[in-house]
């Protein structure tokens, strides 16, 4: 039994059907890149700096050409002539005042796949292993010979626009990208008269984004036709076409690039990578198969990073606690080049950092500065997790002083329920929401007063453990579009989609999406829409994607647009073939298409439901054409393209209850729930998943990872045991609710789902685990709340505090740290 | 070179293989059974888990000359006569996979587990799969069918749950 919907009007939408695309990846046959091996296939390996900055002084690799099995190695130099122009960064943001003019073009310094003659990150390509095998190519690596003359190094994003600091690009004259302002209202007069004023400096780590499979390429090539066939892992099939050409030079429609099984992305591939121009390249050089998968820990330098931000939060409010000002200043942390999309990812989030809560003033300031250290992209959630982080930490802190729940000073500031657009303080126009209700079920389900009673009548204890409770009543932006707004922004891409569904004549259908998935069930969602547009059922449906041979156009998938453009988009175009079928259906029918009615998926003569065609039936005699309309094209097929008016909203509440031992600092999860609204649901399952792995994502994010440098530029948490990670054994059970206000940009009221757990979860942690160790004096505490950093700030405030990393006798809980003190009690 | 001899999904499979060889390589690239995925190079993703001899193992931490006379059970050789394993079915309707790269090793370790004789209460299982990682899902579809599925297979064969491999 895979079908688990009731039929009904809209027979499959809103049910919970298990996905279309699981019965390969439950069997071992799903086909991911890495599984691909061609006749007479080349591996690639890549040398990598492992200095963070450096001139290259002398490149010798004629050691590593003699070693078995090699059949090239090239330098940057080397491949040079193969670039038409650097990679690319579709998202220039530069610096501007506000409002005002642009004060400087974007600064966007060359990066070559290959480093040429300076290297600006540790783990910077800079020679390429062209080898018969995986192993001998990665074994000839290690021969590459590089001198590097040191370059200071710049990590710490204060110190990098710091008077004096190093300069990584020297045209720029400084290490800033830009500095983007956002002003609304008299922000100087709201602070200067508001009679509470709370501020807080937030840091968000970098992190990794980890999805399970690493990144990898095979390129097909047929050199006696210039074509190419690139099989990639990556969520942007037709952004890699477009950009293959353009630095290649090899015409659009020489390439066919395939984004097959991907094992997940959450950002990390939504980029054009270097490896990926490298193995187009030497297939042309070379006319053999190439082929590059990605070692974990290679992927950890190579691979962009995630947040990297420093904010100064603050808010001005009444003494009772209402809002009335916001006022963010960001420091945002580029990496050594600008990514695709990195310099636009604080801008994400720029224009809500007042949340599900409104006031008179707001500003937000971001300045984006390089370091020598990998380049940051989107990482799940893309700038609104930062700005989500801030607006919900800051609205605890103004609870505090002012002397209220948390709960309650969030309600007093909502938003008030709306179901149509509404201009905000951000001067974003919010689609629907309804903030109250999900912030009420969430309290409920938790059991929140009991709760705070529990912690009130034990001074916060339970069983020798601080209780502490987290709330986080977010909202965010999904549904990258729409393209005129994105053009005002200087992103150089659109935000439509475009779809095309067909009836076949036997009555099977065959969609054709723009967006690809990377485990969201795309198949499964979009099969619904069709059927329930076309009277068939989901099993008729086949859902092609991710192949730019057979998806001409599209847009891809990222920052939560699959169903909210990609879906609408695709039930626009089965729209469209139902409004063919029915000329069709009057025709065989003898009657005027006014006097049908489609019914129970199919079209019925009013008053006369015996007289009725499906949509199946009309495809087979269509096909046949032995008697159509004048003029009638005899294939049952529509094609839309969709550009919605607006972004989607969605929103919820999540709150958490940890307990933290105070003695070793770990905290325990004891209960989660999440209550989001993502407007119309299509499939609960697979929102419920979405949510539970977004969540989890959230959650590691506000405990365990963190990219750590060191000053040297040298990646410390740089494999899968040094970055944490959390497993099933570390993560909770959740539970899950919804509230449902219809989006109004678009016809079906969907949302978007797949970033909301990890925007929602950190500040709801981040809060539970500040909440729990005020009972100990604790003042503040940032993300990852590890248990070091836990077990640290609260030896610091009971006054007995170790500042060094290695405890050595500071007290009984260092004590218990000390590798002396562990071996003793082995 | 070594030769090697090992019954993989209950057939004979022999190959000369370099010492250096992982198990997983010599499933993925000398067998073509490319259904066990290598999410990492730290033995810490556990994508790669396979059943030897009866035992979930991380084929990354064993090296071919080691499979030597072993019996192993990948993936693709779980389902049989066209039935789906308990697992696998759980696995579907519980919603336990996104990317579905996690896996194959998760549906293995789940068996090892299961046939190991371990309690199921969900704390027993979730400390049962620490040595695998999910992106995507956030376990607790996974625990769950896990769970689910062991009540059937335990149900089943009381003594133990039966792998694919006979």
């Amino acid at each position: 039994m895979t079908q688990v919907a009731e039929p009904g009007a809209q027979r499959w939408m809103g049910g919970g059907l298990v996905r279309k695309e699981d019965p390969k990846l439950i069997t071992g046959q799903g086909r991911y890149t890495d599984d691909i091996a061609l006749p007479g296939m080349l591996w690639l390996a890549f040398a990598r700096s492992p200095v963070a900055h450096a001139n290259i002084a002398s490149i010798d690799t004629s050691a590593a050409k003699e070693l078995p099995g090699v059949v090239a190695v090239y330098t940057g130099e080397e491949l040079a002539s193969e670039w038409a122009a650097a990679m690319p960064c579709a998202w220039p943001v530069s610096s501007r005042t506000y409002p005002g003019e642009n004060t400087h073009d974007p600064r966007v310094p060359d990066h070559w796949p290959v480093a040429k003659d300076r290297v600006r990150y540790m783990g910077e390509i800079v020679a390429v292993v062209v080898a018969d095998s995986r192993e001998h190519a990665m074994d000839a690596t290690e021969a590459v010979d590089v001198d590097y003359d040191e370059l200071p190094v710049v990590t710490d994003i204060e110190a990098a626009s710091a008077e004096g600091a190093h300069i990584i690009h020297e045209q720029f004259g400084s290490n800033e990208l830009y500095t983007w302002e956002l002003h609304n209202g008299d922000v100087d007069k709201v602070f200067a008269e508001a009679p509470v004023v709370v501020k807080e400096r937030y840091f968000h780590p970098r992190l990794v984004a980890n999805a399970l499979e690493p990144r990898a390429i095979v390129v097909q090539p047929v050199p006696a036709q210039g074509e190419f066939t690139v099989w990639t892992a990556t969520q942007i099939p037709h952004f890699v076409r477009v950009f293959l050409t353009l630095i290649l030079g090899i015409p659009e429609t020489k390439l066919r690039v395939i984004a097959p099984e991907v094992g997940g992305g959450f950002g990390s591939k939504l980029e054009v990578y270097g490896e990926e121009f490298v193995a187009v390249a030497l297939a042309r050089k070379l006319g053999q198969p190439i082929k590059w998968n990605e070692y974990r820990s290679e992927g950890y330098l190579s691979t962009v990073q995630g947040r990297g931000v420093v904010q100064d939060m603050e808010v001005a409010a009444t003494e009772e606690g209402k809002l009335l000002g916001v006022r963010a200043k960001l420091q945002a942390d580029m990496g050594a080049y600008a990514s695709l999309v990195g310099p636009g990812i604080p801008i994400l989030g720029a224009f809500h950092y007042h949340g599900t809560y409104d006031c008179d003033a707001y500003s937000f300031t971001c300045t984006s500065v390089f370091t020598n250290q990998t380049p940051t992209d989107a990482y799940r959630g893309a700038g609104r997790p930062e700005a989500t982080y801030a607006t919900e930490r800051i609205m605890d802190a103004l609870a505090r002083r002012v002397g209220k729940d948390p709960a309650e000073v969030r309600a007093m500031n909502f938003i008030p329920p709306f179901d149509q657009p509404r201009m905000t303080a951000g001067t974003l126009e919010y689609d629907s929401g309804n903030y109250a209700a999900a912030l009420d079920k969430a309290k409920e389900l938790v059991g929140y007063d009991a709760l705070r009673q529990e912690q009130q009548a034990n001074d916060g204890r339970r069983d020798g453990k601080l209780l502490g409770v987290g709330i986080s009543s977010y909202m965010e932006v999904c549904g990258w579009a729409p393209s005129q707004v994105l053009g005002t922004l200087h992103y150089a891409g659109g935000g439509w989609e475009r779809a095309s569904v067909r009836c076949n004549p036997t009555g099977k259908v065959t969609v054709i999406s723009g967006t690809s998935p990377h485990g969201q069930g795309h198949d499964t969602t979009f099969a619904q829409i069709v059927a329930d547009a076309l009277g068939v059922t989901p099993d008729d449906v086949e859902v092609l994607h991710g192949d730019t041979s057979v998806a001409t156009w599209g847009l891809d998938s990222y920052g939560s647009r699959s169903l909210s453009v990609g879906g609408v988009t695709i039930q626009k175009a089965a729209e469209r073939v139902r409004e063919k079928a029915r000329v069709l259906a009057a025709h065989e029918l003898e009657v005027a298409e006014d006097d049908l009615e489609w019914t129970d998926g199919k079209f019925q003569v009013k008053g006369a439901p015996d007289r009725a065609k499906t949509i199946p039936e009309l495809a087979f005699s269509a096909w046949g054409a032995h008697n159509l309309p004048e003029g009638f094209d005899p294939i049952l097929e529509g094609a839309a393209a969709f550009d919605p008016p607006n972004w989607t909203f969605p929103s919820g509440t999540h709150i958490c209850v940890v307990e933290v031992d105070p003695e070793t600092g770990s905290t325990r999860i004891d209960k989660y729930v999440a209550v989001d609204d993502c407007g119309t649901i299509i499939n609960p399952l697979i929102v419920d998943g979405q949510v539970m792995g977004g969540v989890a994502q959230g959650i590691a994010e506000a405990l365990y990872e963190e990219a750590l440098y060191d000053e040297n530029g040298t990646l410390l948490s740089g494999n899968m045991m040094t970055y944490r990670i959390p497993s099933a054994a570390e993560l909770p059970g959740y539970t899950l609710d919804k509230t449902v206000t219809p989006s109004s940009t678009n016809p079906m009221g969907v949302k978007g789902i797949g970033e909301t757990g990890t925007i929602a979860a950190p500040p709801a942690v981040l809060n539970a685990v500040a909440d729990a160790l005020r009972f100990v004096g604790v003042e503040f505490i940032d993300k990852p709340a590890s248990a070091e950093k836990v077990w640290r700030v609260v030896a610091e405030a009971r006054g007995q505090a170790p500042a060094e990393r290695t405890p050595e006798g500071g007290g009984t809980g260092a004590a218990s740290m000390t590798p002396e003190a562990e071996g003793g009690t082995a | 070179m070594r030769r090697i001899a090992c019954t993989v999904n209950g057939v004979r499979r022999e190959a000369e293989v370099e010492p250096r060889l992982l198990l997983v390589y010599f499933l993925r690239e000398n067998l073509g059974l490319t259904g066990t995925n290598v999410g990492c190079d730290t033995s810490s993703c556990g994508a790669c888990t396979v059943m030897m001899d009866g035992l979930s193992v991380k084929a990354c931490t064993v090296l071919a000359v080691q499979a030597d006379g072993s019996e192993i059970t990948t993936i693709e050789g779980l389902a049989s006569n066209g039935q789906l394993h308990p697992l696998q079915e759980a696995f579907r309707r519980n919603h336990g996979l996104q990317c579905g790269f996690c896996t194959p090793g998760m549906i293995m370790a789940g068996l090892g587990l299961i046939e190991s004789g371990a309690g199921m209460e969900e704390e027993e299982v979730r400390l049962g799969l620490e040595g695998n990682l999910c992106r995507c899902t956030g376990y607790q579809n996974i625990v769950k069918a896990i769970q689910e599925a062991a009540g059937e297979m335990r149900q089943a064969t009381p003594a133990g749950a039966q792998g694919g491999s006979e």
